[in-house]
């Protein structure tokens, strides 16, 4: 029987079906970090279990940590506490920690693919949303609970009802300026924050095979903002390319097996789905959210759509994320001066993230109104940075280089935007009170917060490139 | 995990969709490392302004309603997949969360805490929102909701796995360790 991607990794995954329950589905890695895992532990004690299989299993330190002064004792009781537990149930429990200050720690989806640790076919689960990242290699990554995270510490299983499938095919070139941020967001916008619920989507299409691991990322990173449970790309040459070489991922004979068993991770031709959705590149442009759900955004050009464009039923959210953004419907973004601009997070922190965004602000000055920082994905993102003199670019542009960590994409740890401020972020969540309470939130591309910065201003990278 | 059978509750009606868990609980209040106490935070941005003070005509600081049953719009849950959002839910005293759509992960994570996401339609929910003093009735067994102001109502939906796991106090790891050996099976033959 002709069959999806996805239904061949997830298939070959499941141990169980439960009639008409959920699949009892193998975990092939399990990402933690310090925030959704203590109560996991603490659980798992409390029942006199042992950790079922340590050596599937890495951690990291990256929602709570601060990105200045690493290597000093985090200042804030409660994160500090947090991440001492990390450290001390990795150390009981014998799970590989790349905690602070280690050079492969950074935000757990920017370190597992540019580890080699995430590869195609594989099930993935982190107690964390945009697990979904890990979906740009061709494997079935997701967000999972902290009982789940439990769940998988005792077992190495999850019990999950299997998700509804969708392909959302997207064929033609970008426009230059365009990027990956981009796509996702016109994405979204089109289908809505809820339009993927209940569904594992596929991307297909040639603006995917065009874009690079990387760009990859980005999209699958968002599919969790339409509602869907995870999405994923499936694997080519290019994937195979990045994957090779990298510390954990195979070498040798075993490589050439893996590569062998890995091209056959595609949808049959004749495979069904139970949602597909088409688009055209040339439609999309940079884009810029408005509101205070990923779903409502728009080109950057555009005016925020009135009170009459909207279904009766969408006005009052409308409304009240409206007044929270202090905007008004039927406004115009661009031109609009915003103070200020964070580049981060694991949809937009890798290096060609920070080189897309040096090459805007190369020899340029960021407005004085201006606060722009950037926070790299990693520690090898940093290292890269470094080595690439992308770091002075910044610098002499006003611009502050920080160290790895989630930061302002969730303000847990100090670096929060104001109440009441623009910022232009290339996260991936714009609702109320995320980057800090208060805070409003406008999601949009590497360029387009580089240049927002420089400018000052909300601005359309096509009048500059 | 207690037991889940019937609950006869009044309800508290928050008409507002697309909920998300950075509402239900604000990243900053995610660095416990126990289970416990995060009722107090449940909401807090719109519970609480910034001096602490409750914020008025927010629905949970409103003196007529109260009950074991949360009303709200449509999409409860979206966003991140912290659990926190379904323990602060449930440490507040909720033990029923009445929406016409749940986020996937939401839904999971509020069943393994002993909350139960009841689905209903649109109409069925407005029903609750017209009759914001009602009494409500929700039957695990029979999978049956009754708006004793409107006399309505209405079967939902549930996994009859969830089901068997909420009646009994089970949960997922109960089940998960129980079937270890063909877990174990199923390594060895990949
Ligand atoms: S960068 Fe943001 S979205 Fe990504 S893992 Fe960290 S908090 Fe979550």
């Amino acid at each position: 029987m002709s069959k999806t991607l996805f239904d061949k990794i997830w298939d070959s995954h499941v141990v169980k079906s439960i009639p008409e329950g959920p699949d009892v589905l193998y975990i092939d890695r399990h990402f933690i970090h310090e925030v959704t895992s203590p109560q996991a532990f603490s659980g798992l004690e409390k029942r006199g279990l042992p950790l079922f299989r340590p050596d599937k299993i890495v951690a990291t330190a990256d929602h709570n940590v601060p990105t200045k002064n690493q290597h000093l004792p985090i200042s804030d009781a409660l994160s500090r506490l947090q991440v001492e537990k990390l450290t001390e149930n990795c150390r009981k429990f014998g799970v590989e920690l790349y905690g602070l200050n280690h050079p492969y720690q950074g935000i757990v989806h920017v370190i597992g693919p540019e580890l080699g640790i995430t590869q195609p076919g594989m099930t993935i689960v982190c107690g964390d949303s945009h697990t979904s990242t890990h979906g740009a290699f061709g494997a079935v990554a997701f967000g999972i609970g902290t009982s789940e995270v439990e769940q998988v510490f005792a077992t190495q299983c999850i019990l999950q009802p299997k998700p509804l499938r969708m392909r959302i095919t997207v064929n033609g070139k970008l426009v230059k300026g365009v990027q990956a941020k981009d796509v996702i967001l016109y994405i979204i916008s089109q289908i809505s924050a809820s339009g993927g619920n209940g569904y594992f989507v596929e991307y297909a299409g040639s603006t995917f095979s065009d874009m690079s691991m990387e760009e990859r990322m980005t999209v699958c990173n968002m599919s969790i903002e339409m509602g869907a449970r995870g999405g994923l790309i499936a694997p080519d040459e290019k994937t195979f390319d990045y994957i090779k070489g990298r510390e954990f991922a195979p070498s040798g004979k075993e490589l050439d097996e893996a590569i062998a068993s890995w091209r056959e991770l595609n949808t049959d031709p004749d495979a069904t789905f139970d949602k597909e959705y088409h688009f055209d590149a040339v439609d999309i442009g940079p884009m810029i959210t408005y509101g205070t759900n990923p779903g409502m955004g728009m080109q950057i050009n555009n005016n925020i759509p009135s009170l009459e464009e909207l279904d009766p039923s969408e006005k009052s959210g409308f409304t009240k994320s409206l007044s929270y953004m202090d905007l008004k419907a039927g406004e115009k973004l661009i031109g609009k001066p915003v103070n200020y601009v964070f580049i981060g997070s694991c949809t937009n922190a890798r290096i060609e993230d920070l080189r897309a965004a040096a090459e805007i602000v190369r020899g340029k000055r960021k407005a004085d109104h201006v606060t722009a920082f950037i926070i790299p994905g990693s520690k090898q993102v940093e290292k890269q940075a470094f080595e690439e003199g992308l770091d002075k670019i910044f610098t002499e542009a006003g611009f502050e280089l920080r160290q790895p960590g989630c930061s302002a994409c969730l303000g847990m740890n100090e670096d929060k935007i104001p109440k009441g401020e623009y910022c232009v972020s290339t996260s991936n969540r714009n609702f109320e009170g995320r980057q800090g309470p208060g805070a409003r939130t406008m999601l949009a591309s590497p360029l387009t917060a580089a240049l927002t910065a420089i400018e000052g201003k909300i601005s359309d990278i096509r009048d500059y490139i | 995990m207690e037991k889940f059978s019937k609950i006869t509750s009044t309800i508290v009606p928050m008409q507002i969709e697309n909920v998300d868990t950075d509402q239900i609980i604000p990243a900053r209040f995610l660095k416990a490392t126990s289970r416990d106490g995060f009722g107090e935070n449940l909401f807090r941005d719109w519970r609480y302004d910034e001096n602490g003070n409750p914020i008025k005509d927010f629905v949970l600081n409103d003196s007529r309603y109260d009950g074991l049953i949360l009303v709200a719009g449509k999409n409860f849950g979206c966003g991140s997949s912290r659990e926190h959002a379904a323990w602060a839910i449930h440490d507040y005293g909720f033990r029923v969360v009445v929406s016409s759509y749940f986020a996937d992960i939401f839904k999971n994570n509020s069943l393994n805490n002993g909350v139960l996401p009841v689905q209903v339609s649109e109409e069925f929910l407005n029903g609750f929102f017209e009759n914001p003093e009602t009494e409500v009735t929700v039957d695990l067994e029979s999978q049956k909701i009754y708006n004793s102001a409107t006399g309505e109502s209405e079967l939902f939906d549930i996994n009859p796995y969830k089901k068997y796991c909420l009646l009994n106090g089970y949960d997922d790891i109960d089940y998960l360790v129980s079937m270890k050996d063909e877990i174990e099976a199923f390594e060895k033959n990949r």
